[in-house]
């Protein structure tokens, strides 16, 4: 294991997909459309570190995190896990690395087959990747719904899913991923669908992984959430990151103008803490036709003539205060 | 003290459930809703928020049986069921929907379904009622050429405040919505709040904001209740509810909610979960998962008790004050 | 670690989610409850426990002669004799050995080919199931009583035969049932989940997809027993059935080749007739029960004109 490179190290990742022009369109010999997911993003995460990706429906969020375990097709970029570029493997080839690097889905109702009974889903990756004797399975089983905070395992071990409420299937999900000792967790929105009381329970969870030495990568619309758990914060606005750096930096020294506006919309709990909200006019709009300069330029409060110009690159902005502040803004 | 627009007293919801049983959804709850006010309903699922909505609308399933008032204008609308409740929806009670992809016919046009609530209750018709829904449709902030599309064509944002202005197509004088900008991001949640509270000013409308997100209801309300395994377990003005909480359910379920300035003020959960309504409650129901549960809790159950300037809560904690709230 | 702890205990005193809308039902769970399915089930019973004890309750050749023909129905032959004299009774019992035989066979041979090309297609899309979609429909276009009446004359009339041509015209129907339901199960969560952490293809059909749509290909293949029953009984009337077996379709062919209408020997045409029909109706009710079930969408309860009930508040005015 070299020492020097991050655990994850992700650049110019693009990932498109082709949409269809109609019947019309296709006799007119329109140009073939794509949906421009992910569209240069570039990005690394350390052992030990919990990554947000934040953002709004359409910004390409989700797709990455699949794109960087390969779960879709990527069309350019490089992927580099523990210093392997990894995107051009083969599903064969990816195999072994899939103990190494697992998911958490959004739903904790449908991630479970509910024919299975809680130990044979939580097993089922132990087969697959045929570790550990009969004997050693059922230990690994039981330490990882105890990790999951599902103890005593005894009590869980035969139930089926529907006899579980949502946080605790959300647990179970999560030892299943647990029990190959993954390097990396990519947990995708993990209690967006769980009332609020259950939330933190579950995020603790990762929280206290992460400082055993997992990498999470954790996708989020929830700022308030990434703002509280994550040790950096990477803001994603159509297909590409426009804003980065420590979770404290971005939050309270927002440079990018969306970052801004985003977070002043963000409701408070305390009622007397109204703001004023910074609403933008209209909605993302779809990824399909993205200008070649800056992209959140339409909607912008801040946008100026040279914005229709170029299209910025990530760069430390003139008011940061941390070194690794990053936003993608001609004008910060 | 004139009469508030809306009370709703000792509500009281029941399902009969396929294997036989019954499940008391919402046990008894009081509120009231006075003309212009903006008041939410908070809870997490299962708490009969929901279904108290649904109750005031007369919204209940074949298998549920109600009892209660809900007074308008004083009158008491479920008197007798259908009957009562049904001339008052659209006309003085409106309704919005979560997800407005479920409220809209996909085969009709936008600006048809606008209209038809207007001549279904002889408001408006033909080229009348077109240019009212067009003037609604502007007014929501949709350009009045769109419509003459179809809900398919519109995007989330857009169809949820299509269903606004729907719901405000005979000039209602309540506006129920049930978690209007829960499947909605961010940016458009606080676009479609702004519209909800502007309308509410320049229609003088009453708003019932129902949704377990807590800081939507900071933000927009003026008050709320809180409920609890179908009942309200305090109710008061949105700022004594953050800052002078009374009943412990509240105090944690503000302290479960991540805020993004808390900074590392620790987020908490409540372990355990709410009871089965299909079963009698005994004591209070939020013992279990209560940490300042004490003697009484177990067994008896709380009152709901005055306990500052129209401040109620369920709670022994506040037993020390004398008299029960009034109604 | 602590907080692990405490997430523990927290865990454990967490609810079980008692939504019993959530739970899987059973076949058996169906089967037991829903009043049509036992009906059909029941009919179905009865004939299968006919046909199995047939050896016990036949003493003989059922086919032999054993009074004059077309007797009516008496004391000792409840039915009646046929237009060769054999006791209908015998000959019923026989034929319902065939019958539910070819039936059973025939309904397991079209459900194992349409369960497969489903499977196959719904799965993995793209060209092979372009293609499976373009063979299944060629399949559809080709009338099925002249296909059949074209292979058996090709291939001779054996049982065996029989099943096999009714076998391979009943499928399609069944595939493309299977490939929807594939499609929809192959998009769930769990399913991506398993992917996700490096199962394989085969783990994912035979794990996960398969048990999903199991049920569904149970219930229909009940229903292709029905259709399978009716096609034999049609091809053995059309004279196309094996000769040497009995099975109710041949018991009609013989009662028209005997005159047995210019005779007004019902008992010769109806009983057999009347078997085929409660057993295709059985079939029917228990599959179409099944499907139904299995099938949440089909329920039409919310269109119900009942309206939500009121009761008199109760308890505040009592205790003044």
């Amino acid at each position: 294991m070299n020492g020097s490179h991050s655990l994850l190290e992700v650049e110019d990742l693009v990932a498109r997909y082709p949409v269809g022009r109609g019947v019309v369109g296709a006799v007119t010999r329109q140009p073939k459309l794509e949906v421009r997911a992910v569209d240069g993003v570039s990005f690394s995460l350390d052992r030990g570190e919990m990554l947000a990706l934040v953002g709004e429906s359409g910004c390409g969020k989700t797709s990455t995190a699949q794109s960087v375990l390969r779960l879709i097709e990527t069309s350019g970029g490089s992927i580099r896990f523990d210093g392997q570029e990894i995107s051009g493997l083969s599903t064969k080839e990816l195999r072994p690395l899939r103990r190494r690097m697992q998911i958490v889905y959004q739903d904790p109702y449908e991630s479970l087959d509910p024919r299975f009974r809680v130990g044979a889903t939580i097993e089922e990756p132990l087969e697959v990747h045929k570790v550990g004797s009969r004997q050693e399975r059922r230990e690994a089983v039981k330490a990882a719904l105890e990790l999951a905070g599902l103890t005593p395992a005894e009590l869980y071990i035969d139930r089926y899913p529907h006899e579980l409420s949502g946080g605790q299937r959300q647990r179970v999900a999560i030892a299943a991923t647990l029990v190959l000792g993954p390097e990396l967790l990519v947990a995708d929105e993990p209690v967006s669908m769980l009332d609020v009381s259950v939330r933190a329970g579950i995020l603790s969870i990762l929280d206290e992984l992460r400082d055993k030495g997992l990498a999470v990568l954790m996708i989020t619309h929830d700022l308030s959430t990434a703002a509280h758990y994550a040790d950096r914060i990477a803001v994603m606005y159509l297909g590409r990151i426009v804003e980065e750096g420590p979770t404290r930096e971005v939050i309270e020294n927002p440079q990018h103008p969306y970052t801004r506006a985003l977070l002043s919309v963000v409701p408070k709990r305390d009622p007397r803490e109204r703001g004023t909200p910074q609403i933008l006019r209209g909605e993302t709009p779809n990824s399909i036709h993205i200008p070649p300069w800056c992209r959140f330029q339409p909607r912008c409060p801040m946008a100026i003539a040279d914005c229709k110009t170029v299209d910025p690159e990530l760069r430390r902005p003139a008011a940061s205060t941390h070194p690794e502040h990053r936003a993608a803004c001609i004008r910060v | 003290m004139t009469t508030p627009l809306l009370e709703v007293e000792d509500l009281n919801v029941w399902f009969e459930l396929p294997s036989g049983g019954e499940l008391h959804a919402v046990r008894g709850i009081s509120f009231e809703l006075e003309a212009g006010e903006r008041f939410g309903l908070v809870g997490e699922s299962g708490c009969g928020k929901t279904t108290a909505m649904l109750s005031i609308m007369g919204l209940l399933p074949p298998n549920a049986t109600v009892a209660g008032e809900v007074r308008l204008d004083g009158e008491n609308i479920l008197a007798r069921g259908e009957e009562t409740v049904s001339p008052h929806r659209w006309n003085d009670i409106a309704m919005v929907f979560q997800g407005a992809m479920n409220a809209f016919n996909p085969v009709k046009t936008v600006g048809s379904q606008i209209e038809e609530p207007m001549e279904l209750h002889g408001i408006a018709e033909g080229r009348i009622a077109r240019r009212q829904a067009e003037e609604l449709l502007e007014r929501v902030g949709i350009p009045k050429d769109r419509a003459d599309r179809f809900p398919h064509e519109f995007s989330g944002g857009m169809r949820q405040r299509a269903a606004i202005a729907m719901a405000l197509a005979c000039e209602p004088r309540i506006l129920l919505a049930d978690e209007p900008t829960t499947a909605l991001d961010v940016m458009v949640q606080a676009q479609i709040l702004e519209l909800l509270v502007s309308l509410a000013a320049d229609f003088n409308l009453a708003l019932l904001l129902v949704t377990h997100d807590l800081p939507i209801v900071a933000q927009v309300c003026d008050r709320a209740a809180v409920m609890y395994a179908g009942e309200v377990a305090e109710s008061a003005s949105i700022d004594a509810l953050f800052h002078t909480p009374k009943h412990p359910y509240t105090r944690l379920l503000f302290a479960a909610t991540p805020d993004l300035r808390a900074g590392g003020e620790r987020v908490a959960s409540i372990p355990g979960a709410p009871p089965r309504l299909d079963k009698p409650i005994v004591g209070c129901p939020f013992q279990p998962r209560c940490d300042r549960a004490f003697a009484p809790c177990p067994t008896e159950t709380p009152l709901l008790k005055t306990v500052g300037e129209r401040h109620v809560a369920a709670c022994h904690l506040n037993d020390h004050v004398r008299e029960p709230a009034t109604a | 670690m602590s907080a692990s702890i405490q997430g523990g205990a927290a865990a454990a005193t967490e609810g079980v989610d008692v939504s019993a809308s959530r739970r899987p039902r059973s076949i058996r769970q169906i089967a037991l409850r829903e009043p049509t399915a036992i009906a059909g089930l029941a009919i179905i019973a009865f004939f299968v426990l006919v046909a199995l004890l047939e050896p016990i309750l036949v003493t003989g050749d059922p086919k032999a002669k054993v009074g004059p023909i077309f007797e009516p129905p008496s004391a000792t032959y409840p039915l009646g004799l046929d237009g060769g004299g054999a006791n209908m009774v015998d000959l019923l019992m026989a034929g319902a050995r065939v019958s539910l035989l070819v039936g059973f066979c025939a309904a397991l041979v079209s459900a194992f080919i349409g369960g497969t090309v489903g499977l196959l297609a719904g799965f993995y899309g793209g060209k092979v199931d372009v293609t499976l979609m373009r063979m299944t429909d060629y399949v559809i276009v080709i009338p099925d009583i002249p296909l059949m009446i074209v292979a058996a004359a090709l291939f001779g009339r054996s049982l065996t035969n029989i099943i096999i041509i009714i076998g391979i015209i009943y499928w399609t129907t069944t595939a493309r049932l299977i490939r929807a339901q594939v499609l929809s199960v192959r998009e769930r969560v769990y399913v991506k989940r398993a992917r996700a952490l490096g199962a394989g293809n085969g783990r994912l059909i035979f794990k996960h997809i398969l048990p999903q749509v199991a049920p569904l290909l149970v219930a229909n293949t009940v229903l292709l027993v029905a259709y399978a029953i009716f096609a034999e009984t049609f091809i053995t009337f059309l004279g196309l059935g094996d000769p040497s077996v009995i099975s109710w379709g041949r018991l009609i062919e013989n009662a028209f080749n005997d005159d047995a209408i210019l005779n007004d020997a019902w008992w010769a045409i109806i009983p057999p007739g009347l078997c085929v029909t409660l057993v295709v109706l059985g079939a029917t009710l228990f599959g179409q029960s099944l499907e139904d079930a299995l099938n949440p969408r089909l329920r039409v309860g919310h269109l119900s004109v009942r309206r939500f009930k009121v009761r008199p508040l109760r308890g505040k005015l009592d205790a003044e």
